[in-house]
């Protein structure tokens, strides 16, 4: 049995890799590429007769494999169907970091799913609030109560996009600009952010228009998106690079935070860094930038 | 458990595992090929039983077709396919009891 | 009597004054015998080598049972050679006793296994050993242990008499009335015919086998007419398909493009990594996917590769194209690309198994090898490597010139996923040693580079490029970790295939596999 260590709500997460819960060879170290968080599906990539089949695989493969660092998501089916309650029960049971509610549309969705996380958690004597949650966008209505949604939870630390679904809905079709789902993401982002919880963008499924795929996480990194969702290993790389710091970024941050816990130390709430007053609203970015700088092996030092 | 019909789980792919269980009279009928058998035949052979032990198996006859699968896809087509056979797969699975 | 590499070798192989494995260079610097072929004068001028058949060819040799039949693998999987050889001498005329000697054999070469079984065929000695003949010689069904060498191994043993070949039939591409062959210009192309050159100089008779007649002369010729007795047509000596694929695609497959980043990295990282480098890869996924980052390191320095040898493929020949390496020295074609290369790029030649790879002679092109990049079934905690028996202890793989070019080189690193289902491929103990591992320096899995102790020279060249590696220990309990500790093979005494170090030692055996019964 591996334990894994408490869930961090507010953690790296640029690269997000979907795999299929069903398949035993794909699951088994799927964190051997380097991806921060996976995300085992036993949504639509498990067919309708064998959802109970993924949920003994998944148990097993939580309780077993040692997935180290990456974070283990798991995507469950949506609220319409027969399988989500049972899914809830093997991700608590089997201590996975984090469910995505998939189709979500309300705070009201992310809430009954919380009730029965909570209610799991009592049942399989896991520490209650340990399980966090996510929620992915799938609908017009989706993106609209985008802000009640990401508000809905303590334990939600992140929205998606789903761009599959939305784009159905919409009556759209992937544009090499990303116009067909602009408002849709820019929305979404002003709600997450309002919200003080991160923000995913949806999968690019052409895997040989690598080309496109760079162009779209560099719109992404532009937009202020948190990661991405995959489907290959390759496309963790460019994501990583895209979203690396610079050095500069990199070694202001280490002045600031380490300005700021020297200020703390000596109980002064004023600081300044290179005779500049800094504010400290700016730390937490700063933090941010060194767990990425550490996460792309640009830093080494021990403030985060 | 009782193994009431017939009921298959898992797959034929490389790393996996495919169990069939049907209904029998006397004890455990249990019959194994794989593709790793020289090496972990018998590691194979004590999951297995000891997977059915635990689900309370008794009785049935249990085919296991394996491609290489490891120790926890072994359980797990084991127990998706005792549940199946049970028609109680879908849900209020005693995870982390019989299920562990 | 245990050799250098730890296996038990039964003493009764000793006749002959055979030596088991004693290190890398044991031999180095002794004096051998070459032996001579016993060949038949042709004075007479003739206008033409062809004869009807197979049977009639085989006749005119003298063929009789007893004797040893060697054949070449440039047709691969999709050889028809060998089996209507076999089908002639065997039903035709009626021979038994009868040994083959190989440069490989595999699946397409599944009928010659009834022959073994019905005890026809006694002798196997071979490269490569797949398919049902590695199943029937496992299950102990040859009458001798089958021989097993390297590829420089093979030319070796040939010289010395070791093995000493009665008749050698070629499989010609195209070949003219008198025997000049070429691996080009018909129908059933190979290109490069390096394994068969050794064989047509010393076999006391050669037989050519070819299903495209050109004109004389058939210029410049890879097997030359002055070593042939006779020529046979035939409808078709392959399936093309099988021979070559169309193109050797790089592997899309993010595990091999991982591995293969990191061997590019390994090799930029040591000092032999300089203008006009020398370097072989394998075709396997992850081998070849190196040449794809080795590309853009050498961009990215500004330096060339100086030439490639080994079996060769598209994305080789594409980067002697581009000019990014000076010439290709080719033993073998593994795509259409290559084949159509081959002797019509400038710079992309043909050679011989000989100066490929044997130990035995002046200095092989191994020897002058900066890199090689090879698979491996299995490689243990000492890093010696198994390619031929799987991890059940059956004959399905082949040595090839694995050992050769991993001796030869400075650098040798094996490319390896670290279990292939549940196989643990980093093991405590490989089933069978095929290279030993004095030998191989590095090694690069999916989960992580272990370097061997042996080359702390290495070892710092990592570490100032700061590329991560760990203890081989380290990944061979990883691999059980994931997959569990398998149960060791149980064998009967029965050894039915030796297998010889490229030195002509005996590096290890082959037993008859015991199979598990619940």
């Amino acid at each position: 049995m591996i334990p894994r260590p408490t869930p961090e709500r507010f953690r790296l997460r640029r690269t997000m890799m979907f795999m299929n819960a069903q398949k035993p060879g794909l699951i088994k170290d799927a964190y051997i590429y380097g991806v921060d968080s996976i995300m085992l599906d036993l949504e639509d990539a498990v067919a309708e007769n064998q959802k109970d089949a993924a949920r003994f695989s998944l148990y097993h493969a939580l309780k077993t494999i040692d997935y180290g660092d990456t974070e283990v998501i798991v995507r469950i089916n949506g609220l319409d169907t027969p399988h989500w309650q049972e899914d809830i029960r093997v991700c608590v049971a089997g201590g996975a970091d984090g469910i995505r509610i998939a189709k979500c549309e309300s705070a009201q969705d992310v809430k009954i799913v919380e009730e029965h996380v909570e209610k799991a958690e009592r049942e399989f004597g896991v520490e209650v609030g340990r399980t966090l949650l996510m929620a992915a966008l799938e609908s017009p209505k989706g993106i609209m109560n985008a802000y009640e949604i990401c508000a809905a939870s303590d334990r939600m630390f992140g929205v998606a996009i789903s761009g599959g679904d939305f784009r159905k809905c919409m009556q759209t079709k992937p544009t090499a600009d990303g116009i067909d789902m602009l408002f849709a993401r820019g929305q979404m982002l002003l709600a997450a952010r309002a919200a003080g919880v991160q923000c995913f963008d949806t999968v690019f499924t052409d895997l040989d228009d690598m080309e496109g795929f760079i162009n779209e996480v560099r719109q992404n990194k532009a937009m202020g998106f948190d990661g991405k969702s995959l489907i290959n290993p390759k496309q963790i790389r460019p994501v990583h690079e895209i979203f690396a710091t610079t050095e500069k970024e990199v070694a202001q941050a280490e002045a600031w935070v380490s300005a700021f816990r020297e200020a703390q130390a000596r109980g002064v709430g004023v600081f300044t860094v290179n005779g500049k007053m800094v504010d400290a609203a700016f730390i937490p970015g700063a933090e941010r930038t060194l767990r990425l700088a550490k996460a792309c092996g640009m830093y080494e030092g021990d403030l985060v | 458990m009782t193994i009431e019909k017939s009921a298959v789980a898992g797959t034929l792919e490389s790393s996996d595992a495919q169990i069939t269980v049907e209904p029998a009279q006397d004890g455990i009928q249990l019959e194994i090929s794989s593709s790793v058998m020289n090496q972990y035949g018998r590691q194979i052979k004590a999951t297995v039983l000891d997977t059915l032990e635990r689900l309370e198996v008794t009785s049935g006859r249990v085919t296991v077709v394996d491609k290489g699968a490891l120790d926890c896809t072994l359980k797990a087509r084991v127990e998706c396919a005792v549940f199946r056979a049970c028609g109680q797969s879908e849900k209020n699975i005693p995870w982390g009891g019989a299920v562990k | 009597m245990k050799n250098a590499v730890g296996r038990d070798i039964p003493e009764y192989l000793f006749a002959g004054g055979r030596e088991v494995y004693q290190g890398k260079n044991y031999m180095d610097g002794r004096y051998m015998q070459k032996v001579a072929p016993r060949t038949r004068r042709y004075e007479k001028p003739q206008e033409s080598k062809i004869v009807a058949t197979l049977a009639d060819a085989l006749r005119q040799c003298g063929a009789k049972s007893g004797m040893t039949f060697s054949f070449h693998h440039h047709l691969r999987n999709g050889d028809y050679v060998v089996n209507m050889v076999m089908k002639a001498a065997i039903d035709e005329l009626g021979l038994d006793n009868l040994t083959i000697a190989a440069t490989s054999l595999g699946e397409a070469h599944d009928p010659v296994a009834e022959y073994i079984e019905q005890g026809k065929i006694v002798g196997i000695q071979t490269s490569g050993i797949r398919g049902r003949i590695g199943e029937v010689v496992s299950a102990g069904k040859l009458k001798t242990p089958a021989i097993i060498r390297s590829h420089g191994g093979r030319p070796r043993a040939i010289e010395m008499g070791e093995v000493h070949i009665d008749i050698a039939f070629i499989a010609a591409p195209t070949s003219d009335c008198v025997g000049n062959c070429r691996g080009i210009g018909g129908k059933s192309n190979c290109g490069s015919m390096g394994y068969a050159m050794m064989d047509a100089k010393c076999a006391d008779h050669v037989v050519v086998v070819t299903d495209c007649l050109v004109d004389f002369p058939n210029m410049p010729a890879s097997i030359e007419a002055i070593d042939v007795d006779a020529v046979v047509k035939v409808e078709s000596i392959g399936n093309p398909k099988k021979i070559a694929s169309a193109a050797a695609r790089i592997s899309q497959n993010p595990r091999d493009l991982m591995m293969a980043e990191n061997v590019a990295r390994i090799i930029a990282s040591t000092p032999y990594f300089k203008e006009g480098f020398s370097f072989q890869t394998g075709v396997g996924g992850p081998s070849l996917a190196a040449n794809l980052f080795l590309e853009k390191v050498m961009d990215e320095r500004g330096i060339k590769m100086g030439w490639s040898i080994g079996g060769i493929c598209g994305p080789m020949v594409e980067l002697l194209k581009k000019g990014k390496v000076g010439k290709i020295i080719d033993v073998q074609d593994f795509d259409l690309d290559a084949v159509n290369s081959i002797n019509q790029t400038p710079n992309h030649f043909e050679m011989s198994a000989s100066q490929y790879a044997n130990p035995a002679n002046k200095g092989a092109m191994v020897n002058k090898l900066d890199f090689v990049v090879l698979a491996a079934l299995e490689i243990d905690t000492g890093f010696n490597v198994n390619v031929l028996t799987g991890s059940d202890g059956v004959l399905r793989g082949a040595p090839g010139g694995h050992p050769d070019a991993a001796a030869g080189s400075k650098c040798c690193i094996i490319v390896t996923p670290l279990v292939r289902g549940r196989m643990a491929t980093v093991c405590e103990h490989v089933v069978t040693v095929t290279t030993p591992g004095d030998c191989v320096d590095v090694l690069v899995t999916d989960y992580g580079i272990a370097v061997n102790p042996q080359r702390p020279d290495l070892i710092e060249c990592l570490d100032a490029a700061g590329i991560p590696h760990v203890p081989i220990e380290a990944l061979q309990k990883k691999a059980y970790s994931l997959v569990g500790t398998p149960d060791d093979l149980e064998w009967e005494d029965q050894v039915v295939a030796v297998l010889e170090a490229r030195d002509g030692t005996i590096l290890d055996v082959v037993r008859k596999i015991k199979p598990l019964k619940l």
